[in-house]
């Protein structure tokens, strides 16, 4: 199966990876004796919503954590293989983990503001980072922030309000917020509206899609409608397998290989 | 040891009783030709049950009243001067009435009423003894007779067992709150006592303790020899210095534990660090009297500061290592109960796993930490060997931790340790003491258990 | 890549970094290195103390002392026949100050064991004064000790001689307490923690385990079973002093139950540990999940056939482990028993529960508190011979938890 997926997104060529803004090589993830990667290999565009899908289980969470050595926290989890952004590889290279973490944000399942004010949580990255030399600074990061998160409408007389006061929508709205607080360069979204209510997941969609004019996204979603609505490519795990990785509307109308369809079409899932 | 053999005669009537009940229902039901109700056992178990309970309440009322019963009747033998005598000076009668029963020597030339009372007294327990096992054993053979020959096919014998298994265990769990109510009753009877020979303000918010010059019951009062404010100030002091220990190196070993330590280095660790609170206090106290006291006392002389040798310093240094696995474990439970998203958003966003630490999880676990800490402030309070041990006796009003201080544990102990009489106020100043000790411990605990509640609450 | 400033920001976050995990580490060494120094002391202070001084004296069984029982006579023309230049009246006092005042007790057993002895000359070994003790295991010389200088002399002749030795001390484990060093042992002290430790263990159990048990799968979720559950989670946190001036109140002022006894002790103690014996029966009670008991009441059990069959056999395990831990806490216990006057001097082993006693701790506190040198050893031993006790139940319960450990 391995050797049968290969040429179906072996297409990623050398032109590709040096356009891609995130690019991995045969990555193979353990958690201890347990292999939960294997030999994963994609290039992920700039400006893009790229989406990873599969059944639970399938190793795309644990991709999407590779890319901005999340996996590092955890004990038993070791990683080969190589992820290059912007052509550095962040493994070997010496990168910090901390600057790196920087330039890939990420946003997660369930909501999860800091028990602290609205306020604080968005601006907890600058001030870590050190980007702001002033208040005045600082507080214009907050508001873009929240501006471009789509939410400041709806908290601009309540930033001193605790951020766990919010609704679920508005709690994954600001986490985003705090994401982009940092300005980072690609923004890991871990299903990020799967704790959410349709009506708050459409608006989160819609942001995702609004973000893509400045970041590179990267979404897990066990949502195959999700996928379709926000991404532009597509990749979809199996059994720590990518099995297909293509332009999203030629994976959901046309994926060549009969285990993307049988996903796809619901035989499994 | 007649008592054993008493309570183990009652344990076989109960077997016996078991026994019969289920043979007699297995017979009785074959004679009636119908199913019993229950499964022999329960018949077994309500013939045990109805043996065995009667029994042991006669038993324990026994334990419980038999020397109060006893008291009183000697009391009632001796002749009227003796009778006539004030409360405190019969206690001491009776105590050496008892002890010349018991053959030890007394304090006083023994006259022919004290060796008459003796005799009674000697007479009134060889009969209580006699009449307790002839009581219990009617009550056993009477109870197991009657239930035996209320034992029939349609008895409801497991109902029955179960509804009184259940209002034992009811019963059981009343314990707890007649502790509670014991304690508050006693201490306030006692307290209150006092306070009609002590003024209250003056014990609250005077500021000399001297009960040592006010041993007769005339001279109580004339002077102000019951303020506690320097024993307070004390226990504060200690207090002080012990959290001063035990706070941060509790706090960050909790730290440390829960957020860097490799798996296998924590399970080394964490009892290693529990076995610090397993460690009886007297031998804190020994090592704090005996090492740490002559060290920081040494040390002081080295420094050219005068460290006395009973120095709060001493105690508290050593209260606090006790201390440190009470911090360090709840502290390490609150910091682990923290949500991983938490920690996951604040990495995720870049940050060093200090500043996460610092800035999301200790904040998120603020409460859980403080009512940690509030539950280690009283328990350093309450802490009474390491001081009566380590610190002095002198009931100095200082902040200085060179000096020495004494507390209101130590107090205690000094109260009501060695001779004492009951009713005279240097004995009940003890319990104000303990009043006022339980008071705030309690007011702490409940504020700690409260918050530690809410944040449990908060993350489950 | 990155600029300067960046660069040095984050080099002093990674030193930050590095400080705070120290610290941690720091905090661990500490309290570590507190729990070292402690048990090193005390180890290093009483492991002298299973050994006793010994003194060798030839000693003539003569039949008139023996008659009239005089066998502290015996020792005393034993030691004035080694040293015959001892003449004067105070000398000979000092000389007799070697051994201890209790020798005589062996010299009573030899005879009464074998009266053939009367007449003969037997070499006898006699236990040394404490004074004597110090000097041999070297925690005092000669000089600095309260030996006087002719002992001191007395002494080096005999260790000339080889006839003093050092003898396993089977005295500080079979003795009660004694105000002579030489001949206090623990042995009282340890009968009166075990009586008091069976008081407390045939009371807190079944009455924890009860409670644990109706409060867990009986009680109804109202006002009342509350207001037990919070009076026991803040009993648990009381001042143990508190309890012994319960006991003192109700026990001993109110119920005149004897003084010293371990029997009170034990009541006591049994108050103090119910609590913690409840809470943790409770813990291991709500760790057997429901589904266990819905599938025994599904089957038609009624709830104490659950509680018997099924639940309290699963959950034993972590019931006994916590009440192995609670007792083990409160045979550590000193100050609830200082109040119901477990500190008085008691030579006599108990031989019942309402003999008076005192415990293991209150013996460490009684004999902390006593000025002679040769108390320092016997206090840490004694210290020794109680963490030891307290060690083997806790790995008795760590070892009960191992094994039956469950997983669901």
């Amino acid at each position: 199966m391995n050797v049968a997926s290969k040429p179906a997104m072996g297409q990623a060529t050398l032109e590709d990876r040096r356009s891609a803004k995130v690019s991995a090589r045969d990555v193979d993830v353990f958690y201890g004796a347990k292999q939960a990667l294997k030999s994963v290999s994609i290039d992920i565009r700039p400006n893009e919503v790229t989406a990873l899908i599969g059944p639970s289980g399938c190793g795309k969470s644990t991709f999407l954590r590779c890319l901005n050595r999340m996996n590092d926290l955890i004990e038993t989890c070791r990683v080969a293989g190589s992820i290059w952004l912007d052509g550095e590889d962040i493994y070997t290279s010496g990168l910090d983990p901390v600057l790196l973490r920087a330039r890939v944000g990420m946003v997660f399942q369930k909501p999860n503001p800091f028990p602290k004010t609205i306020y604080d949580n968005v601006a907890y990255g600058p001030r870590i980072h050190g980007l702001a030399r002033s208040r005045a600074e600082l507080d214009e990061i907050v508001m873009t922030s929240l501006e471009k998160a789509g939410l400041i409408d709806e908290v601009k007389d309540r930033l001193q309000e605790q951020g766990t006061g919010l609704s679920g929508g508005q709690q994954q709205r600001l986490c985003i917020a705090r994401a982009i607080a940092v300005s980072p360069e690609v923004i890991l979204m871990d299903e990020p509206c799967s704790a959410l209510d349709p009506i708050a997941t459409a608006k989160v969609e819609e942001l995702i899609d609004e973000l893509r004019q400045r970041f590179t996204i990267v979404i897990v979603t066990h949502s195959m409608q999700q996928a379709a609505r926000v991404s532009q490519r597509t990749g979809f795990f199996h059994l720590g397998e990518l099995v297909e990785c293509g332009e999203t509307e030629q994976i959901f109308t046309n994926p060549r290989h009969k285990l993307t369809q049988g996903y796809i079409t619901g035989r499994f899932g | 040891m007649q008592l054993l053999a008493l309570v183990a005669t009652l344990l076989l009537l109960s077997a016996v009783g078991f026994h019969l009940g289920r043979r007699r229902a297995a017979a009785r039901s074959a004679a009636a030709d119908r199913r019993p109700h229950s499964l022999p056992v329960y018949y077994g178990s309500y013939v045990a049950l109805w043996s065995g309970l009667p029994a042991l309440v006669v038993l324990l009322g026994w334990l419980a009243f038999e020397p109060l019963v006893v008291r009183s009747l000697v009391v009632d033998s001796l002749p009227p001067v003796a009778r006539e005598l004030s409360p405190e000076r019969l206690g001491l009668l009776v105590n050496d009435v008892r002890n010349l029963a018991a053959g030890v020597v007394t304090s006083r030339d023994v006259d022919p009423d004290m060796a008459a009372a003796a005799e009674t007294y000697l007479r009134l327990k060889r009969l209580g003894a006699v009449a307790v096992g002839v009581l219990s054993l009617a009550a056993a053979i009477g109870g197991l007779g009657l239930a035996l020959r209320r034992v029939r096919p349609e008895l409801r014998a497991r109902n029955a067992v179960e509804k009184l298994v259940e209002r034992l265990l009811i019963g059981a769990s009343t314990i707890a709150i007649f502790t509670t109510v014991g304690i508050v009753l006693s201490l306030l009877f006692e307290s209150i006592r006092f306070f009609n020979a002590v003024p209250i303000h003056e014990f609250l918010f005077g500021l000399e303790w001297s009960p040592q010059t006010a041993i007769r019951s005339d001279q109580v009062g004339s002077s102000g020899a019951f303020g506690a404010v320097p024993l307070f100030a004390g226990t504060f002091l200690i207090s002080l210095i012990a959290m001063a220990v035990a706070m941060p190196v509790g706090l960050f070993s909790a730290i440390y534990m829960a957020e860097y330590a490799p798996h296998r280095l924590r399970a080394v660790i964490k009892p290693l660090l529990e076995v610090l609170a397993g460690i009886p206090t007297v031998v804190y106290g020994f090592f704090a009297a005996l090492t740490v006291a002559p060290l920081l006392r040494d040390a002081g002389t080295m420094l050219g500061l005068g460290v006395s040798s009973e120095s709060a310093l001493a105690a508290g240094v050593v209260m606090g290592i006790m201390i440190i696995p009470y911090v360090s474990s709840i502290a390490d439970d609150v910091i682990t109960a923290v949500p991983r998203s938490l920690r996951e958003a604040s990495l995720g966003l870049g940050a060093t796993h200090s500043e996460t630490i610092r800035q999301v999880v200790l904040p998120a676990a603020l409460p859980g930490i403080v009512g940690g800490l509030l539950l280690a402030v009283s328990r350093a309070i309450g802490e009474t060997m390491i001081v009566v041990m380590a610190a002095g006796m002198a009931a100095n009003l200082t902040a200085n931790p060179f000096e020495t201080v004494t507390t209101v544990t130590v107090q205690i102990v000094t109260l009501l340790v060695g001779d004492q009489e009951f009713d005279s106020p240097k004995t009940l100043a003890a319990f104000a003491l303990g009043l006022v000790l339980f008071l705030v411990t309690l007011a702490l605990n409940v504020a700690a258990l409260q918050v530690v509640k809410r944040f449990r609450e908060q993350y489950d | 890549m990155i600029d300067e400033r960046t660069a040095r920001r984050l080099a002093r976050r990674h030193a930050a970094e590095r400080r705070f995990k120290l610290y941690g580490m720091a905090s661990v060494a500490v309290a570590l290195a507190f729990l070292v120094a402690l048990l090193v002391t005390i180890v290093g202070k009483g492991y002298t103390a299973f050994a006793q001084t010994e003194i060798a004296v030839e000693v003539s069984f003569d039949a008139g002392p023996v008659k009239e029982g005089d066998f502290a006579g015996l020792v005393k023309s034993a030691l004035a026949a080694r040293f015959p230049e001892v003449t004067a009246r105070n000398d000979k006092r000092e000389l007799f100050g070697l051994i201890s005042s209790g020798a005589d007790r062996v010299l009573r057993d030899m005879v009464q064991d074998d009266p053939g002895l009367v007449g003969q000359k037997r070499v006898v070994t006699l236990l040394a004064s404490d004074d004597v003790d110090m000097v041999v295991k070297g925690h005092v010389t000669a000089q600095s000790g309260r030996l006087t200088a002719p002992q001191a002399e007395w002494l080096a002749s005999l260790r000339q001689t080889g006839a003093v030795s050092l003898g396993f001390n089977t005295t500080f484990f079979t003795a009660g307490d004694s105000r002579e060093p030489e001949l206090a042992g623990v042995g009282g002290a340890v009968v009166g923690s075990l009586f008091a430790m069976v008081v407390t263990l045939c009371l807190a159990f079944p009455l924890g385990v009860s409670t644990a048990v109706y409060l867990e799968e009986f009680a109804p979720k109202n006002r009342w079973t509350e207001l037990i559950e919070v009076n026991i989670n803040n009993l648990a946190a009381v001042p143990s002093i508190v309890f012994g001036l319960l006991g003192l109140a109700l026990f001993l002022n109110f119920l005149n139950m004897p003084r010293s006894a371990p029997l009170v002790g034990g009541l006591v103690l049994t108050l103090m540990s119910l609590p913690v014996i409840i809470i943790a029966s409770r813990a291991a009670l709500k760790a057997v999940p429901p589904s266990i008991r819905e599938a025994a009441r599904g089957l038609g059990a009624s709830r104490l056939q659950v509680v018997t069959h099924h639940v309290l056999p699963l959950a034993m395990p972590g019931i006994l482990t916590g009440t192995i831990i609670a007792t083990a806490h409160a045979i550590g216990e000193t100050a609830p028993l200082l109040m119901i006057g477990m500190v008085a001097f008691i030579v006599d082993i108990p031989a019942g529960f309402l003999d008076p006693a005192t415990v293991l701790p209150v013996q460490v506190y009684l004999w902390a508190d006593s000025p002679e040198r040769a108390f320092v050893e016997r206090t840490s031993a004694a210290i020794m011979i109680l963490l030891a006790f307290l060690a083997v139940m806790n790995l008795l319960a760590i070892v009960l938890r191992k094994k039956f450990e469950r997983r669901w």
